[in-house]
This record gives structure tokens, sequence and C-alpha cells, in this order.
């Protein structure tokens, strides 16, 4: 009994724990406390404000019966479809940058990571004025061919645009850690052995470059699917996403259990996801090269 | 043969990055050209171009207004999650203790998280808690997103350093306060720089957060979307601009900086007396 205590403080006193805590303690505020909150009134009746309520199941059920599959499908779908995209466009670069362009990769990524650091609304916004009707794209081929291409704009072709767009650098970034986790020397002998060009890309880079490849597929897929600025600015009223509908139960509606279930079903997805992931990598290896 | 190939596969992969970095900065460039444009409403090619938007907007009282709530979050944003990561980082990165694999993924939890929702959890607690949500309520909604990412920045220089410097430091006789002064900071220096730049521009740009935790109180890119999604005004772009070309110098500014540490260290290593 008192041995054990013993142990609970000497753990306390580790230099380790003492510098984890304060970020700790803030996150357990700000991040765990509000999502549990957002679980109980998950299960509190419909169009309560209370905590207090006895809890019920009602709004798992109509939210299941209901029509909310549409936007969730949307999501997925749509979240799916960035990362199926982004694959292939980043690759090739993240190849780049790890193995061909030496010094030049550092200039390649500030070129890449400043637009993460300007408001993804003003960048959507520039997309607004490149396929609205008179537009960039739509006035520029008038100029030059005298044909018109409105109705660019509001439609789930010009959302899969944003949300390429805005989620590039997170599927590069860490596809470049993943490539440049691969050592040459093991390309070459694959080469010297009479190893093809897609037999050495299958054999060799995809297995050794998987951390990063599933660190930048998750990371994406999460982020379009919690999505909410790119099909409001760039689809206008084409479909409802998931992120839209939570919105929605919270603020006009007024309907903070029928959210709630909502938001708990998304973090459930993205959750189960996440575990998947984090099951299968080293963060010290990854981040730290170790 | 095969050099021909990888030249070739080379100059492919140039092209495509290349293509890649326009495809990033084009809706960028869109808006600034739109913020010359005299017309009401943006028309390409533009048939006349102006500066008065700018002088308007530089004039507006309420955009200064929105300058200075950004300003405030982005600023107060930086300095405490630099102060929180900077020790979440030594304890994800520089100390072993049990439990650290733990939390080193539930801390980046956040990062994974959809913001919009996080905004609308922060909201719903807020209001539960009886907290009257202002700018101040939207320093803490930011900090949940971005205390975490710091950490994972501050952790890249954290693998890096060398336990023995502080090792050697205590057996000298230093206190755990000086070490931390006199070692520690100034090693991970590259590492904080980074996070504090970070903390402020994403602070700054961030927008799903801001829209649900910041009550009466605007910042400017929520202000920026209420503008287009409802009574549109060149003030967007030009706005949009604005703030754009503030970010670019800011970081330019730190990258002149940057070098020129960098040429003074150099020198300090060969300096004849050493």
């Amino acid at each position: 009994m008192s041995a054990s205590r013993h142990d609970r403080v000497s753990w306390l006193r580790q230099p380790g724990v003492l510098a984890a805590l304060p970020a700790a303690i803030f996150l357990l505020l700000g991040f765990a406390g509000p999502l549990a909150m957002v679980f109980g009134y998950s299960f509190m009746p419909p169009k309560t404000f209370s905590l207090m309520q006895p809890p019920t199941v009602e709004n798992y059920i109509s939210v299941f019966t209901d029509s909310y599959y549409i936007s969730f499908t949307w999501s997925v779908t749509l979240a799916a479809i960035t990362v199926l995209l982004l694959f292939p466009i980043c690759y090739p670069i993240a190849y780049g940058m790890a193995k061909l362009f030496g010094k030049w990769a550092t200039l390649v990524t500030v070129l890449v990571a400043v637009p993460l650091l300007i408001s993804e609304n003003i960048r959507l916004f520039g997309w607004v004025l490149v396929l609205v009707k008179n537009g960039i794209a739509d006035g520029s081929l008038q100029t030059l061919f005298g044909v018109s291409m409105s109705g660019l704009l509001y439609s789930v072709p010009a959302i899969v645009l944003g949300l390429v767009y805005v989620y590039l650098p997170f599927m590069l970034f860490p596809l470049v850690i993943g490539i440049s986790m691969i050592p040459d020397t093991l390309k070459e002998a694959a080469s010297d052995l009479g190893a093809s060009r897609w037999q050495i890309f299958r054999e060799i880079e995809l297995p050794l470059a998987m951390p990063g490849i599933l660190i930048g597929g998750i990371l994406t897929f999460i982020l379009a699917l919690g999505s909410l600025a790119e099909s409001k600015i760039l689809g206008g009223q084409a479909i409802v996403m998931i992120a839209d509908d939570i919105e929605s139960s919270f603020t006009f509606a007024q309907n903070w259990p029928k959210g709630a279930v909502l938001s708990v079903l998304l973090i459930a997805l993205s959750g189960i996801i996440v575990y998947a992931l984090f099951r299968r990598i080293d963060l010290d290896q990854i981040i730290g090269r170790r | 043969m095969s050099s021909q190939a990888n030249r070739t596969s080379r100059t492919l992969i140039t092209v495509w990055t290349v293509a890649v970095i326009v495809f990033l900065y084009l809706p960028m460039i869109a808006v600034v050209l739109a913020s010359f444009s005299r017309q009401r409403y943006f028309r390409f090619p533009i048939p006349r171009w102006t500066t008065e938007w700018y002088t308007r907007t530089l004039e507006s009282l309420s955009v200064r207004d929105l300058l200075w709530t950004s300003l405030s979050v982005a600023a107060l944003v930086t300095v405490l999650s630099v102060v929180l990561a900077f020790f979440g980082a030594l304890a994800f990165a520089r100390y072993d203790w049990k439990g650290r694999k733990v939390y080193q993924r539930l801390v980046l939890l956040p990062i994974f998280f959809p913001q919009a929702v996080l905004g609308l959890a922060l909201l719903l607690w807020f209001s539960v808690l009886g907290v009257t949500t202002s700018w101040q309520t939207a320093v803490f909604a930011h900090m949940i997103w971005i205390v975490p990412i710091v950490i994972l920045i501050m952790s890249i220089q954290v693998y890096s350093f060398d336990p023995a410097l502080e090792e050697a430091a205590f057996d000298l006789g230093a206190t755990r306060w000086q070490v931390l002064r006199e070692v520690t900071l100034p090693v991970l220096a590259p590492g904080i720089v980074s996070g504090a730049i970070f903390a402020f521009l994403l602070s700054w740009g961030n927008f799903p957060l801001s829209l649900f935790t910041t009550g009466a109180d605007q910042t400017v890119p929520e202000w920026l979307y209420s503008k287009m999604v409802s009574g549109y005004t060149p003030m967007v772009p030009t706005l949009g601009s604005l703030t754009m070309s503030g970010a670019a110098v800011f970081i330019l500014v730190i990258y002149l900086a940057w070098l020129a540490v960098a040429a003074r260290r150099r020198r300090q290593m060969t300096a004849p007396d050493d």
C-alpha cells in the first residue's frame, strides 16, 4: 500500500512527468473536457440544454433513421477522393524533395509551407475568383478562344479542388519524411540485380515509405472528413457535408443533443482510423529519425 | 541508356513540382489582381485598375478593430503556446519516462481533430461553464490546436539535443534554473523560434475555431468570410492581399534575421583565437 504510493510519488517527480504536466492539464481542460461533455449531450433528450436529464439513446435512433447518412456519405466519399488524388500528385514531388533536388528541396519546402500560414478563407476565395463566371478561368478562355466556361463554381468538382488544394501540404510533408527513410543502397542493389523500375517502386519504396504514406493519407482523410470551409465557399448549396449538419444542429436548430450525436459519430470514425495508425507507427523513429 | 532515363524522369519531376507550386499560388495571385480592379464585381481580364480600395480599407475604422483583434489573439497565443509547448516538447522527446509513448499519442490528437467540430464543442463548453465568449476565449480555443503543433515542431529540435550538455553543466555546479537559461534554451532556440512563427501565423489565419469562439469580437478571417457569403465588397480581396503581404513580410524579416544570426555564428566559429 505505502509502497505503491511511494511509486506514484516517485513517478510524479520524474522531470519528464513534470514537463508533461502543463500541456497535459491544459489539453485535459480544453480538449478532453469538451469532448466528454459532447458525449454526455448525445444521450440527453432532444432540444435540451441541461446535462442532468435521464439519459436516452433517442438521438442516435433518430440520426440513424433520418437522412444524415447522405451528408456522411458525401464527406467520406469526398475525403477518399481527395486522398486518392493527392497521393499521385504528391509522390513525385516528395520523391524529388527527398532524393533529387538537393539544396533546392529547402526552397520547395518553404514555397509549399508558406500558403499554410495564410488563411484558408483567403485562398479559397482566390479559387472563387478563378472559377466564377467572368473570372480568371472563364475570362481567359473567352478572350483567347471565345468559349465560355461558366458554371465551374458551386459544384462537387469545385469542392474536391478546394480539398486537394488546401490539404496538399499535409500529404506532401509526411511523404517526404517517408521517402527519405529509404536507403539509396537498397534501390541500387535491387537495380543491379535486374529489378525493373516498377518492381523497385512496389517492393522497396512503397513498403519502406509506408509510415509516411500512412500518416499523409490518414491526416488528409481526416482533415477532409471534417472540413467546413471548402464546401461552404466553393460548393455553395451543391451538397451538405457532415460538418455543415453539425454546425446547423448546434446553431440554427438549437438541438445540441443531435449535433452531439453527429459529432460523436464523426469523432468515432476518425478516432478508429487514427488509433489504427498509431498502433502501426513509432513516432520517435519518424520525428527523431532515431 | 539508364542515365538518359534518369535525366528524363528528373526533368519530368521538376516540371511537375513547378506546376504544382504555380497551382498553390494561383488563387493568391487572383486575390491580389482582384484588389486592384475598379469594378464592384470581379471581371477578368480587368478592364480598369485602381488603388482606391486600398485607401478605403486602410482608412476604415472597423478594419483597424479587426486587425487589432487578430493581432491580440495571435500575440497571446504565441507567447502562451511557446511556454506550454517548450515543456511539452521536453516531455515528448528529451526525457525518458514511463507513460511517454501514451503522452506522445494523446498530445497529438487535437491535430487530427476536425477544427470546426472542436470549435463547436468549445462553444458548448464555454456556455455550460458560463464563460462569455470573446477574443480571450478564442485564444484558448486556438491554443488547443496550436500547442500540439508547436510541441511537434519543437520536438524535432529536441530530439537532436545532447543531454550530456545539461549533465556537464550540473556537474560543474549549475542550478536547475541556470542550466535551463544558459544551456537548454540557447541550444533549443531555433526550434523555439520556428514554433513561435508557426503559432503566430496559424492563429492569425485561423477561421474554423475563431468562427465559434470569438463571440461578439471578430477576427480578420471571420470578417472576410462573412463578407464573402453576403454583402461582398472589393475590400475583401484588398484586406486579403494586405494580410497576405503582412505574412510575407513577417516571414521575410525572420528569414533575414536567421541568415544574419547564422552568418555571425559562422564568423565566431572561424575566429582566429579558436
